[in-house]
């Protein structure tokens, strides 16, 4: 089953790779990072099985924690250049550039 | 066979929420398809003899995580959906390529190796327990590390407040200012309410004065608008003009405040 | 064959202890001088004629308790300290070759000294020129009283230095900066071949001192190719110093400075500086008849010759006596060359040259300081009633330099002449004729000076100098006048310098024999010189144009070439090699610079526009480069 489990893992993480590609909304940007994330998760939690060992589990609830943090200033970062810009789309801030 | 069941039924709704949350315009539908994926995840964590985890999942991903993207949605905008067009040349192939590519090569990884049958967490759990055991963990070997998350916790907290705290510039207005200002404005009295001598109790309708003219304050500015984009108008072409009166204030008030944000 | 006495260390103090006082009092005074400035505008000059005669003073001193000793004793080094560890000490060598030169340089120094004070009265910069006149007779000094070469190489830079500085005094004028310049610069080739042979002495011998050499020397008589190439490269080195072929083209040029340094420098001392060097390098000259011995010969009689003709054809007055001068040096070489037989002529010459040179050289400064300052022969003429007392001196100059008899250039020459005749027959011929032409050239500067018709400029309104110019001139002559014979007459320049330079065995022992072919034939050369300028010069009109001339008159004109040859062999040359280096550097290695650094700007230009500032972009990036990494890692089997 791990492989299962994995493969799912890899699919979640192209998806939410391929998201923070194609979309223009930081928001929705953020959503996919998450979603990396969690396919991450995933991956820990299978292997922690297929090895008998409870690690994989701690790095897992690690990974949950960092995230969150992550989102809560990620997201208040988001809310500031919106305040400033009026605008959430990662194309708007350009200016750091040639 | 259960957990068999349970895997395929959740991966394609996991899957299928994954693509749904990307293609998505709305950020909302995309929030709520994410939130889909993190309950299955959930569940995937539980089959997999990891329950803390799926407990966690969903209190912090699906609880907290998800209503702070809710909120941010709600404060940002609901109704700013992306637009299809898409500006930087090239970037959906080659991101589609990328993530199919590197998709298609971690897969094909996987699917070389050759896995015994998984050990199970029986051994490692042991006597103590399933929870005492994590708390072993967690309180012996990564005691450390588990610190340090703490701190990272409190210093991410202290800077979303930084972050999203906004310096008054100018004194507070007292009571008295604004019952100054609002005496020195154009009007003193309330907005009259809607629906005042009306002859149909819809809230975009505006209400007529006792001499028989349209008030127009009677009617919410958005919603004003919004009829106008929609083209719901009354038939009325006295309290249509009324509207697209109210609709145009609104538009021109709108666009001062986005100058006056930018200055 | 005399070899030199042996060294001795002085030990007891006395005058010879006490002879660093001799350098020490121009030294002083120079940095008063210098470093005070214009505070001793008022008193500069009787500081610096004070200092002069100190010196010279002790000089006296010193050589009465020279002479005080027995023969054998009449070398004494003199250590003062340590100069550089283990090598060399700072120290004085007085013995009787040394103290000749300190009195000469001291004596006739202070002459100048005190003519100078009247000569430099109306220049505004008269306290400099005193300063550098004492910072010359210092270094001039040091550079003949030091027991080992670097001291002498000290002061050789020392005198190069004070010779840069007085020759550009009116630094003003163009021609002056530009002559000082020249000077300077030749004399540095010549510095080099010194500098050089200094290197392979110490390389061969380990020391540089005097006293260790002549014992190591004494020990086992050097030879072989080591010894030839530190003889040339001294012979190099003197040439430079003493205006001697190929080296003799910044002399004439280095009249542009005041008329007392001419005479002082440029006549009396410091161009005998390398005469000296090949005397006090003698071992290295030995045997007479090695390479390097007729190499000195021979470049002393080819400038003896060189040096007249120049002198033949210039009309500046100065001009001429510099040609004189490079001939008469000849003279000192050409002895200097001959080995121990010629060495006390060589100085015997240098001593007495000293004097009526100077003499010459004031007297003509008389004439110019007369003249406002004119150098043109051809505007002076019929001078003698108005400057008798210049004209006197100036012709008992004349007398001796062209060998009359019984003066001091006859005996002193005519010794030259002679041994140079019996030892190298060709070069003492060559001798001969260079003394006959010396007779015509001079004569000639005379007759145009003080004989014939005024041809003077309107506004020149000749008149006797000062006593304190005349004074100097008169002692000069009477020095010009006896000296030579003295020192010649039975040799006793011979047997005082013998501790110092050696001596020739019995039997080639010189004795003064005024009836000897060479001698007559030199005094009969002369007459006929002396005839023809007066015939030219004398009787004849001397136009107040020079006349165009012949191709001899033209070739002697412009110094044999001597510039014209060095112009198209070194500063043509090497002209054309900074050039090429300037065009190589603009564009070969700037392009290269500059090509690269484009290129890199240029490609760094169109690489800056791939930072587009779309996170998304280089999201993908990432993912491309894991997505590489990852198939990259499945390659090589490690997944």
């Amino acid at each position: 089953m791990t492989t299962h489990y994995l493969v799912l893992s890899g699919l979640l993480f192209a998806i939410g790779a391929m998201g923070v590609l194609i979309r223009r909304n930081a928001i929705v940007v953020f959503m996919c990072v998450e979603l990396m994330l969690n396919a991450c998760n995933l991956a820990f939690v299978a292997f922690a099985r297929q090895n008998g060992n409870l690690e994989g589990q701690i790095i897992a609830f690690f990974v949950m924690v960092v995230a969150a943090a992550e989102v809560v200033v990620g997201l208040a970062i988001i809310v500031t250049i919106f305040r400033t810009r009026r605008s959430a789309s990662v194309d708007d801030a350009n200016l750091l550039k040639y | 066979m259960g957990e068999t069941i349970t895997f395929w039924v959740l991966a394609v709704v996991s899957v299928g929420a994954a693509l749904g949350m990307v293609f998505n315009r709305k950020a909302v539908y995309s929030a709520l398809m994410l939130g889909t994926v993190m309950l299955c995840l959930a569940v995937l964590y539980a089959v997999q003899d990891a329950p803390f985890l799926a407990a966690v999942q969903i209190i912090v991903y699906t609880g907290a995580v998800m209503m702070l993207f809710l909120f941010v949605l709600m404060l940002v905008g609901v109704d700013s959906s992306d637009s299809l067009v898409e500006t930087l040349k090239g970037q959906r192939v080659w991101a589609a390529l990328a993530a199919v590519g590197f998709a298609a090569l971690v897969i094909l990884a996987i699917g070389n190796a050759v896995f015994a049958k998984e050990a199970g967490l029986a051994s490692a759990i042991g006597q103590a327990g399933y929870i005492r055991a994590l708390a072993l963990l967690l309180f012996t070997k990564y005691v450390f590390a588990f610190e340090i998350t703490s701190a990272l916790l409190i210093t991410a907290a202290l800077g979303a407040m930084v972050l999203a705290h906004r310096e008054r510039l100018t004194v507070r207005p007292t009571q008295k200012d604004l019952a100054r200002a609002r005496f020195l404005g154009g009007r003193p009295s309330p907005l009259p309410g809607p629906g005042t001598y009306a002859r149909n109790n819809a809230i975009d309708m505006p209400a007529l004065l006792p001499d028989g003219s349209v008030a127009e304050g009677s009617v919410n500015r958005y919603i004003a608008r919004y009829d106008v984009e929609q083209g719901h108008l009354p038939e009325d072409p006295k309290l249509a003009e009324a509207i697209k009166h109210r609709a145009a204030v609104e538009s021109a008030e709108s666009a001062e405040s986005v100058e006056e944000e930018s200055k | 064959m005399e070899s030199p006495a042996e060294i001795v260390q002085h030990t007891a103090g006395g005058m010879i202890g006490a002879s660093w006082l001799m350098i020490a009092f121009p030294l002083l005074g120079a940095a008063i001088l210098l470093i005070l400035g214009r505070m001793t505008n008022r008193w500069g000059h009787l500081l610096g004629v004070a200092m002069s005669l100190a010196s010279f003073v002790v000089a006296v001193l010193t050589f009465l308790e020279l002479i005080g000793l027995p023969a054998d004793q009449r070398r004494q080094a003199v250590r003062l300290y340590e100069f550089i560890p283990g090598m060399v000490d700072m120290g004085l060598l007085i013995d009787p070759l040394s103290i000749s030169f300190a009195l000469l340089i001291t004596g006739v120094g202070s002459l100048i000294h005190i003519y100078s004070i009247g000569y430099m009265a109306h220049d505004p910069e008269r306290r400099r020129f005193f300063s550098y006149l004492n910072l010359f007779v210092a270094a001039m000094l040091l550079l003949v009283l030091a027991h080992n070469y670097v001291g002498l190489f000290i002061g050789w830079e020392g005198v190069g230095l004070a010779s840069y500085l007085l020759i550009g005094f009116w630094q003003f004028k163009p021609s002056a900066a530009v002559a000082a310049k020249k000077a300077f610069i030749v004399n540095r080739v010549g510095d080099f071949g010194l500098l050089v042979g200094m290197f392979i002495i110490l390389a061969t011998f380990h020391t540089l001192t005097f006293s260790d050499l002549g014992a190591q020397i004494a020990k086992s008589p050097p030879s072989g190719g080591a010894i030839t190439a530190i003889g040339l490269l001294l012979l190099l080195g003197a040439c430079g110093k003493s205006a001697q072929l190929p080296l003799q083209s910044w002399l004439l040029d280095a009249m542009e400075g005041p008329t007392p340094v001419s005479a002082l420098i440029h006549a009396a001392t410091m161009v005998t500086a390398g005469v000296y060097l090949v005397v006090r390098s003698g071992a290295f000259f030995f045997p007479p008849d090695s390479a390097q011995a007729l190499a000195v010969s021979i470049v002393g009689a080819a400038t003896l010759l060189a040096g007249a003709i120049i002198g033949c054809a210039k009309d500046d007055i100065k001009k001429g006596l510099a040609g004189s001068t490079m001939s008469q040096i000849g003279y000192m070489m050409l002895g200097a060359g001959l080995g121990p037989v010629g060495y006390a002529f060589a100085i015997g010459h240098l001593i007495t040259h000293g004097f009526f040179k100077a003499d010459m050289f004031l007297g003509a400064g008389s004439v110019m300081h007369a003249m406002n300052d004119e150098v043109d022969m051809r505007k002076y003429g019929g001078l003698r009633k108005f400057m008798p007392l210049t004209f006197v001196t100036f012709f008992v100059g004349y007398l001796a330099i062209i060998g009359f008899p019984l003066l001091s250039g006859y005996f002193t020459k005519d010794g030259i002449i002679e041994t140079a005749v019996h030892h190298q027959p060709i070069l003492g011929w060559l001798a001969v004729l260079g003394a006959g032409i010396t007779g015509f050239y001079m004569s000639r500067m005379v007759f145009m000076t003080f004989f014939g018709e005024k041809r003077w400029e309107k506004d020149a309104h000749p008149h006797e100098s000062p006593a304190v110019m005349t004074w100097p001139l008169i002692l000069l002559s009477i020095g010009a006048v006896f000296l030579g014979g003295y020192l010649i007459l039975s040799n006793r320049l011979m047997d005082f310098l013998a501790p110092a330079v050696g001596a020739p065995p019995l039997s080639e022992r010189p004795e003064f024999d005024p009836f000897s072919t060479a001698g007559l034939a030199t005094l009969a050369l002369v007459a006929v010189g002396a005839g023809f300028a007066w015939v030219r010069y004398g009787r004849a009109e001397v136009p107040a144009v020079a006349p165009r001339g012949s191709f001899l008159t033209t070739f002697a004109r412009r110094d044999l070439f001597g510039d014209a040859l060095n112009e198209s062999l070194f500063m043509r040359p090497g002209q054309w090699l900074t050039r090429f280096a300037v065009y190589f550097d603009n564009r070969g290695v700037d392009g290269l610079v500059n090509g690269l650094a484009a290129g890199i700007g240029g490609t760094s230009g169109r690489l800056r526009r791939i930072q587009t500032g779309f996170a998304r972009t280089y999201a993908l990036s990432i993912l491309f480069g894991a997505a590489l990494l990852a198939g990259a890692l499945l390659l090589v089997g490690n997944i």
